[in-house]
């Protein structure tokens, strides 16, 4: 478990202390994938490089596994470091050692490994991502995606329990992010590591995390189960980062609410819900005519979930709408 | 031809090829022994670095750049008491290393830091993120890192040391230089000066030839 209580991070800059970071109260618990999205300079990085001190607080606590980071003695902190990998957008690896070295270097700095022991480790590390054939080769001459499975596989290094990723997927392309993403989500479920995800990419957080932190100007606006906060997002912010994921251009989906006719409702179907054709039945059953806004199926992790938004006429509405959400769907009245 | 090399001694010129290559070599090998860990000092203590000493950091780059900015010519006059002291005389091929070691180990220093530097933040990041201590980070991360640059380094100051060993020819400091002054000055022996002129030329080329060599066998980007 990690706990933020009563954070601040302030920088000097030009002499003036400007507010980087201030979260009065985050945990994130054993075990899960959390997201944390926000935009550029949101604190994002920030919040993420306290957990393993690469940042100190200026103010308040960091408590990981019931432990106060921030009063680890120099020698306690390192110890604590190795309990914790770390992966980066830009990948980090030392150009100069092969990929088997690479993996190599944290168990080599920890020293508490024989030789041998550290081979049979690294073999079975790069078999789990993936890279057995390239353990000879220097970074330079793999792909990013290849890149980025060596930097996972020597963050899994020393056996940690919580694993750190700073938009470990943003230079990567849709194909290779999905398989990157994938890797952590199996690497979750295997190992019941604890994943922290920064990224600005919401399709990230939809398909890894369980739950998610949304970020603005240093704060935590929003946190929640990753299917609340992204299908009934309340803050501005999410709610930019949710329509941004679904393709959506804001002002041109307004204009549509704008032009439709009669009652505007958001209806979301989850689980079972999904595939079952209640729709069709309910606005028979009420004589209610509907068109459709907006609409898309999709998964959250591995959950299924349909999202409607239709503008309804005629009809018994307000019936129709309660027959919904007595099945099970969630109705939201727009307008 | 045979007659416009007639002052040429090339058993002269031989001895002195090697007592070039001997001063040279001596003292590029002393220079980066200390030029290193003052390189990698001026690094650590630098400016938003792993062990940031604005005093220390002010102080050794006051000292590096006093040496770098007083000419060699007067490092080789001012060192001589020194000289003397450490190597029992100012004159010769050994009377030359000592301020040659100094000449060069302040530049070396620079290229190391700028080496250094080099290296992207994120390296050391992600080697503190495993929780490595400081020497962990500069042997294990940053000087393999830096190796080609360092590489570099060696390369441009060993071919500064060739021109210097020429100039401590001035005080008598032996080898090429001060066969060309000797000979090739004081006496008008223009062929000497061309003959030496053109070895130096080529010790330079070779020099630089070879430091490629090596920064591109140890570069993996
Ligand atoms: N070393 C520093 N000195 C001064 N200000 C800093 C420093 N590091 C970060 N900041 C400031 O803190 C704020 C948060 O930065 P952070 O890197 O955490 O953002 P982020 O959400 O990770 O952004 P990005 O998506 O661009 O990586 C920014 O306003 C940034 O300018
Ligand atoms: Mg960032």
């Amino acid at each position: 478990m990690i706990e933020f209580d009563g954070v601040r991070k302030t920088y000097r800059v030009r002499g003036q202390e400007t507010l980087a970071l201030e979260v009065e109260r985050l945990t994130i618990e054993r075990g899960e994938v959390f997201g944390i999205v926000g935009h550029s300079g949101a604190g994002k990085s920030t919040l993420l490089r306290l957990i393993n001190l690469l940042e100190r607080p200026s103010q308040g606590r960091v408590v990981v596994e019931g432990e106060d980071v921030t009063r680890l003695a120099p020698a306690q902190l390192r110890a604590f470091r190795r309990r914790i990998g770390m992966i980066f957008q830009h990948f980090n690896l030392l150009s100069s050692k092969t990929v088997a070295e690479n993996v190599a270097f944290p168990l080599r700095i920890a020293g508490t490994e024989s030789k041998a022991a550290i081979a049979a480790r690294v073999e079975e590390l790069l078999a789990l991502v993936g890279l057995s054939e390239h353990a000879g080769k220097y970074p330079a001459q793999l792909s990013g995606g290849q890149k980025q499975r060596v930097g996972i596989a020597r963050a899994l290094a020393c056996r940690p329990s919580i694993l750190l990723s700073d938009e470990a997927t943003s230079a990567l392309d849709p194909q290779t992010t999905r398989s990157v993403l994938q890797l952590l989500s199996d690497i979750n479920r295997r190992l019941g590591l604890t994943i922290v995800l920064v990224t600005h990419e919401m399709d990230a957080v939809r398909r890894v995390c369980d739950r998610v932190a949304v970020m603005d100007g240093g704060r935590v606006v929003e946190t929640g189960p990753v299917s609340e906060v992204f299908l009934h997002p309340r803050h501005p912010t999410t709610r930019e980062f949710v329509l941004e994921s679904e393709h959506v251009d804001t002002s041109e989906f307004l204009e549509n609410l704008r032009k439709a006719a009669g009652r505007v409702v958001r209806l979301t179907f989850k689980g079972e819900a999904t595939y079952r054709p209640l729709l069709g039945e309910v606005v028979r059953r009420f004589g209610v005519d509907f068109s459709i806004l907006a609409g898309r199926i999709d998964h959250i992790k591995n959950v299924p979930y349909g999202q409607l938004t239709l503008s309804l006429v005629g009809g018994d509405v307000e019936e129709a709408l309660q027959a919904l959400a007595g099945a099970g769907v969630d109705v939201e009245v727009l307008r | 031809m045979t007659q416009w090399l007639v002052n040429v001694d090339w058993l002269e010129i031989g001895r002195a090829c090697w007592d070039t290559l001997v001063m040279v070599g001596v003292s590029l090998f002393f220079a980066v022994l200390l030029g290193l860990p003052l390189g990698i000092a001026l690094f650590l203590t630098g400016k938003r670095q792993l062990l940031e000493q604005p005093i220390v950091y002010a102080v050794l780059s006051f000292v590096v750049n006093l040496l770098r900015s007083v000419p060699f010519v007067i490092l080789l006059i001012v060192m001589i008491p020194v000289t003397v002291v450490l190597v029992g005389t100012s004159l010769g091929v050994p009377g030359a290393i000592p301020p040659l070691v100094v000449g060069g180990a302040p530049l070396f220093a620079r290229l190391v830091e700028t080496a250094l530097r080099e290296v992207d933040r994120g390296i050391v990041e992600a080697t503190q993120a495993m929780g490595a201590t400081v020497p962990q980070i500069v042997f294990g991360a940053l000087l393999p890192e830096a190796l080609p640059g360092i590489l570099a380094g060696v390369t441009v100051t060993s071919i500064t040391l060739v021109s210097y060993a020429a100039m401590s020819g001035v005080i008598g400091g032996g080898g090429l230089g001060d066969l060309a002054i000797r000979f090739g000055y004081q006496r008008f022996q223009t062929d000497v000066m061309v003959i030496t002129v053109a070895l130096l030329v080529v010790l330079v080329q070779l020099l630089q030839m070879l430091g490629d060599r090596l920064v591109l066998r140890f570069s993996r980007r």
